[in-house]
């Protein structure tokens, strides 16, 4: 196993993914609080049209996502603002019309289509180099803006309707959010692929979500366990031979229902104890 | 100045899908007043509430926040106590982060940090409504009550001119309800209050206005309640609520009685 590190390719992968795990950390919690999992379901299955158009345009489909996927994240908070009651349906259309596009796209595109398959589940251990710089300063970017923003996004989320009374840019907030979430979409899948972001955006914030008293707290949690979840998924990606993406989300569902599990269990013994 | 009227609606109008939802309400609240606007569920009196606060759009009439047309300046200036069954209490917040959201009415921006009068006004709004030792607990840790409380304190974190309260005795366990009135009763001293409520009970001594909307506003021009308003409001006589321990205060004596 020890001399997995003496690969280079093996050494950006176990990079990539801590930093991967920087920007699911924070955008994750955040979208686990404001119960916005859906939407951030339909970006992330939408960007697979990007993927599809960066291939028809003989783009990096990498690019292609970062862009497709801004686009639809733009739409759909236009589409939220405006019709509040169905935004359920518009996500759908979102999902599947992205990845309806995606495979559209590479149908029509001549020749052989290569690494589709660790675009749809990723494979880290074939992350390029400059898709390692591009995840750095995507990363860099969030923290950034996260920082930034911290009281005004905390308000926004526990309480909207409180913070668009207190005069807070409370629509221009969400649009930002949504950008942000298009951002870790891209970022997220090199490592997992884009049917599978959805799992790494969530499951860190839902295991941590169990320890943490605030926003920043849970990032903070999110973030380490996913570098944990991601560093053990990518030995095992290594020591078994199979997708980074498969290994690094069986991993961490099996750690959110053990922790789940364990936290009923306890408890339910500190409950019935307290009853004794 | 004493007695300027804070929040002035006239002839507000507010159709939601085509139905009518308030109809020709007029209401004028002062400085230094308590005032209790009662009604039965769905009476539209959180409707009421929330085109004051600019949140919903209405249909005719006005509604003047500081004698202005009500904007973002004066609703920075008004501390508004929701209904807590929307929130998502699981949320990861301390009762002191969230009363310091209260603060953001006063910032500009929305990148500003919180501040050490941030701080400091947060803390004094705690103290003010005796919950200092609840500051570092999670909300999701919190009873019913202390809940409405450290909603309140959120309000008063902002420093406002007139609380608005909606529906607040609604998760407050019966023992502590008279307790929790002596508290808005001693807030209401130093900052004028608008309340809703559905429960008619409550209107106790301490309110010193009322009005009873069901669509329409029902006012006594003594501003006091009286049976002939709320079987107006309610569509019906209401017995019980002569029974029991209503204040002599509230119910006017009538002429005819022995």
């Amino acid at each position: 196993m020890i001399e997995a590190f003496g690969y280079e390719f093996f050494r950006s992968a176990l990079l990539a993914g801590l930093l991967a795990s920087v920007v699911c950390g924070i955008i994750g919690s955040y979208i686990v609080v404001k119960h916005m999992i859906s939407v951030a379901g339909g970006v992330s299955h939408a960007a697979f049209g990007g993927i599809g158009l960066g291939y028809l345009l003989g783009l990096d489909p990498l690019t292609g996502a970062f862009f497709f996927t801004l686009g639809v994240s733009v739409a759909i908070w236009g589409l939220m603002e405006r019709a509040r009651e169905h935004i359920d349906t518009l996500i759908g259309a979102f999902w599947a019309g992205g990845m309806a596009f995606g495979i559209l796209c590479i149908s029509l595109t001549h020749g052989y289509t290569s690494d589709l398959f660790s675009y749809l589940f990723g494979d880290i251990l074939l992350v390029p180099p400059e898709h390692l710089i591009l995840i750095s300063l995507l990363g860099i970017f969030v923290i950034i803006i996260v920082t930034l923003f911290y009281p005004a996004l905390q308000a926004v989320a526990f309480d909207q309707e409180y913070a668009t009374i207190s005069g807070l840019p409370t629509r221009g907030l969400n649009l930002l959010v949504l950008i942000l979430i298009a951002v870790a979409v891209v970022v997220l899948i090199q490592v997992v692929g884009t049917i599978l972001v959805i799992a790494l955006l969530t499951l860190p914030a839902a295991i941590a979500r169990h320890f943490s008293k605030t926003l920043s707290g849970l990032m903070i949690k999110s973030t380490i366990i996913s570098m944990i979840i991601t560093t053990i998924g990518i030995f095992l990606s290594w020591i078994f031979d199979i997708p980074s993406g498969s290994m690094i989300i069986l991993f961490g569902v099996c750690v959110y229902l053990v922790v789940t599990a364990g936290k009923e269990m306890f408890n339910h013994r500190v409950l019935s104890g307290r009853e004794q | 100045m004493d007695n300027e009227p804070l929040i002035e609606i006239r002839n507000l109008t507010l159709r939601y899908h085509g139905q009518v939802i308030l109809d020709d309400v007029s209401l004028t609240v002062r400085r230094g007043d308590f005032y209790a606007i009662i009604g039965p569920n769905g009476a539209g009196k959180t409707t009421l509430i929330k085109a004051v606060l600019g949140l919903v759009p209405i249909d005719s009439g006005e509604i003047l926040l500081f004698s202005e047309p009500a904007g973002p300046k004066g609703r920075a200036r008004i501390g508004y106590v929701p209904q807590y069954q929307a929130f998502d209490f699981q949320f990861p917040i301390t009762v002191h982060e969230m009363v310091l959201t209260g603060r953001l009415g006063r910032k500009i921006h929305p990148f500003s940090r919180y501040g050490l009068h941030d701080f400091e006004a947060a803390n004094k709004a705690l103290s003010r409504i005796s919950a200092v030792s609840l500051s570092k607990k999670q909300i999701s840790d919190l009873s019913g009550g202390e809940r409405q409380r450290a909603l309140i304190a959120r309000a008063l974190a902002g420093e406002p001119e007139v609380l608005i309260l909606d529906e607040p005795t609604v998760f407050v366990d019966t023992p502590t309800e008279e307790q929790f009135y002596e508290l808005l009763s001693s807030l209401s001293r130093e900052v004028t209050i608008l309340m809703i409520t559905h429960d008619i009970g409550v209107v106790s001594k301490h309110v010193n206005r009322v009005a009873c909307l069901n669509r329409k506003l029902y006012q006594h021009e003594s501003d006091q309640l009286t049976p002939e308003m709320i079987s107006m409001a309610y569509g019906c006589p209401v017995d019980l609520i002569t029974h029991g321990d209503v204040p002599h205060r509230v119910f006017a004596r009538h002429g005819n009685e022995p």
